[in-house]
């Protein structure tokens, strides 16, 4: 199979007419079993936009009356609808709904995406094979071309179930989302009554201009970060405390004080968080009740609802998650003990070092190398904490400074009240971007320093 | 104890040789730590026991309730599932938490072993987006999830809730799986290899058993996810058929008409229960495989 090409081709011409007609440039190389692979995916793209769309001879084309899932998708993309619903004679007209328009756009996009990667495989194929073939390389059947194909596939076809999952529930609706962060997508612009348009960096500017929602961001971005400090520190100290008093030999049954400590920790936090919620009820809780009852306050002690003592109600929500959260820095760190070799403690002791010196130069810096990078995890996690904030306060107490935030809200309540409750999904996506870019960068930060990246 | 404390307080101001001093203080010391220890145990279980004596009190009000009722009553155990829906929330819990378990481990076990084991093109790439998506938080998503089902009409389906939830939780799946088949021994698959099994069948026979520790983390953690969940079935799940005890179980604590708070902690009990035997039980697996995930990124 090695003769010669009857003329030398430039590599040009093949690759120009794939680009114009997939597998043409297959064909023109003579490799008729290729070309039909990728004359299938075009055929199958202008069939799929002419199936869908409604096409016909002597038309007057708009992309609005006939174009197919392609072209149709991307207008609407584009435009977000031109006419909204009216009141005619015959009842209510239909009218454009931008945000489906603005999915199916996105979706036909991914997809245009997707078939652009095997356009250029194709394109890049016929050229490559043709200059090989110059060169005087020798033919490759399409047969042999498909078992080689079939090989290197494996891992694709392996993959595909998760891949086609994630990328319609994860990376489309990531997408989606910073679509929406630049329209007008809220309760005042609902489809299919109203169209959506596009409004570029409005709603950015409303957040950060200095208006109340910039007082509401400042204000819940700063909480959110104490929040998230307060307890990764404060867990992690008091996880690292209790299971070194675990570990002492001194200690009766070690076994059965770990296994209660645990308990916050295997109990859904989501009952403790609403048990919690109950028990500093102001007005039928039991703890304000018992401070009454022995008299260390005259009245009964409003936690979670005191629009005049914010600062009360995060502490408690502070002091709960501490509750919630320090078992498993104490596992963890348990864990880590039982592994440090007893020889660093004799070889201090015969030193001279004390307890509490051991404790500072042996343990602590061992425990704190591998407890190091949850720690960041735990920032990442807390940051995003929304049970605990939802379920005990709900936001609460009520800030008249804030735009719908309350005084214990953290960016995610926030967030999930911008779009549930008000519908203002244009800020909503906003803060969304926002709590990305912040998470995103502490991540990157934390990832540089690991080995992973540089093993991937 | 009493020994412990015996010997912290001793009364005799005799002249202390120096061991004895030693002791003292060592005593001294013992006794504190039991102290420090009785005291946050107090701390721990004083909420459970009260959610527990709330659910057998009799009555109904927040105000009525004790952690240790005189006159015990299994009746809000009863009303759970005679006058609420708690049957059928469970019910749907536990088909979204089996859904979400086979999902996420099966999708978890394939792509870890491809991401590890098999050279391909994109792999790279693959990976760093697989590390991008992670730090991506689930709610984002979840929030535009909830836009797409509500344009394209498909809120209210506990199997599009899984799906979502196991899409949200695959990327650091795959990652932790990825880590942990990237430490076993690459000579086994190539001693199968050379013997001829094709890559499917080392996968099964040879890679699969060995990542068991890793997947019982992943299903253990993916089963009891739904069952705590909030905010992505609030999201998706809207008619009152369709909603999860987590849901259910903050509707009865939330809602002003909702008055009986017995029955909450009946329900609250009922759901944490299993879920706290399981993690107690599985304590060593899930703390280590949480760890597993940090190191690796």
């Amino acid at each position: 199979m090695s003769n010669a090409p009857s003329s030398k081709l430039p590599a040009l011409v093949p690759g120009l007419a794939s680009a114009l007609v997939w597998g043409a440039g297959q064909l023109i190389n003579r490799q008729a079993g290729k070309a039909a692979f990728y004359f299938a995916f075009f055929a199958g793209l202008v069939g799929w936009e002419i199936a869908s769309g409604n096409y016909y001879a002597g038309m007057d084309f708009t992309p609005r009356g006939n174009g197919g899932f392609f072209i149709k998708g991307l207008w609407g993309l584009f435009t977000l609808g031109t006419q909204s619903r009216q009141m005619t004679l015959t009842g209510l007209s239909e009218g454009d709904n931008s945000i489906t328009l603005l999915a199916s756009g996105l979706i036909a996009l991914l997809v245009l995406a997707l078939l652009a990667i095997i356009w250029i495989w194709g394109i890049r194929d016929a050229a490559a094979y043709r200059t090989a073939l110059n060169a005087g390389g020798p033919r490759e059947s399409s047969a042999a071309y498909y078992r080689r194909l079939w090989d290197s596939a494996f891992a694709y076809i392996m993959l595909s179930p998760g891949l086609v999952l994630v990328v319609f529930m994860s990376v489309l609706p990531v997408l989606f989302v910073i679509l929406v962060a630049f329209t007008n997508y809220n309760r005042d612009h609902l489809p299919p009554k109203n169209l959506v348009e596009w409004t570029g960096f409005d709603n950015f500017g409303a957040i950060l201009s200095g208006s109340a929602w910039t007082d509401t961001f400042l204000g819940v971005l700063a909480w959110t970060f104490v929040f998230a400090l307060v307890t990764t520190v404060a867990s992690y100290a008091l996880g690292f405390f209790q299971a070194v008093l675990l570990a002492n030999r001194r200690t009766r049954f070690p076994r059965v004080w770990r296994s209660i400590f645990l308990l916050p920790w295997a109990v859904p936090a989501i009952v403790s968080a609403l048990v919690f919620r109950s028990m500093f009820n102001g007005q039928f809780g039991p703890v304000s009740q018992w401070l009454v009852d022995v008299g260390l306050t005259d009245d009964r002690i409003y936690w979670f609802t005191d629009a005049s003592n914010p600062n009360l109600a995060r502490a408690v929500v502070l002091l709960i998650n501490l509750w919630l959260t320090f078992p498993f820095f104490m596992a963890l760190v348990g864990g880590v003990l039982t592994n440090i070799d007893a020889s660093y403690y004799e070889a201090a002791r015969m030193d001279g070092a004390s307890a509490l010196q051991q404790l500072r130069h042996i343990t602590l810096p061992v425990v704190h190398k591998t407890v190091a990078p949850l720690l960041i995890l735990s920032f990442v996690s807390s940051f995003n904490n929304f049970g605990v904030v939802y379920f005990l306060t709900e936001g609460g107490p009520d800030n008249a400074d804030y735009r719908f935030a309350g005084s214990t809200d953290l960016l995610v309540t926030w967030l999930f009240k911008l779009t549930f409750e008000t519908q203002l999904y244009n800020i909503g996506a906003v803060m969304s971007l926002f709590i990305f870019l912040i998470v995103g960068t502490i991540s990157v930060w934390n990832l540089n320093r690991s080995k992973a990246i540089r093993e991937l | 104890m009493t020994k412990i404390a015996e010997r912290a307080a001793p009364r005799t101001a005799a002249p202390a040789a120096r061991r004895r001093k030693s002791t003292r203080r060592e005593g001294l010391s013992t006794a504190l730590i039991h102290l420090e220890l009785i005291v946050v145990a107090a701390i721990v279980i004083f909420p459970l026991l009260w959610v527990v004596g709330a659910s057998l009190s009799p009555g109904d009000g927040l105000g009525e309730v004790s952690p240790f009722p005189s006159e015990a009553t299994m009746a809000h155990y009863a009303d759970l599932f005679t006058e609420t829906a708690y049957g059928r929330w469970y019910l749907n819990s536990l088909y979204v938490a089996v859904l979400n378990m086979v999902g996420s481990v099966v999708l978890a076990a394939i792509c870890g072993f491809v991401f590890s084991r098999v050279k391909f093109k994109g792999r790279k790439a693959g990976l760093l987006s697989i590390l991008i998506l992670q730090m991506f938080p689930a709610f984002l998503a979840a929030i535009a999830v909830y836009m797409l089902f509500l344009n394209f009409g498909l809120l209210d389906s506990l199997t599009g809730l899984a799906l979502v939830s196991i899409a949200g939780a695959l990327p650091y799946n795959i990652w932790l799986m990825k880590g942990y088949t990237d430490n076993l021994p690459a000579s086994l698959d190539e001693a199968a290899a050379i013997d001829g099994a094709g890559r499917l069948t080392i996968f099964v026979r040879i890679i699969l058993p060995l990542m068991r520790p890793m997947l019982t983390f992943v299903a253990i953690t993916q089963f009891t996810l739904p069952w705590m969940d909030f905010i992505l079935p609030r999201l998706v799940l809207q008619s009152a058929d369709k909603q999860t005890v987590a849901l259910g179980l903050f509707n009865m604590i939330s809602s002003e008409y909702a008055n009986s708070y017995t029955t909450f902690a009946a329900g609250a009990v009922v759901l944490a229960l299993p879920i706290t035997i399981l993690y107690i039980v599985l304590q060593r697996y899930l703390v280590t495989g949480a760890s597993a995930g940090a190191e690796k990124g």
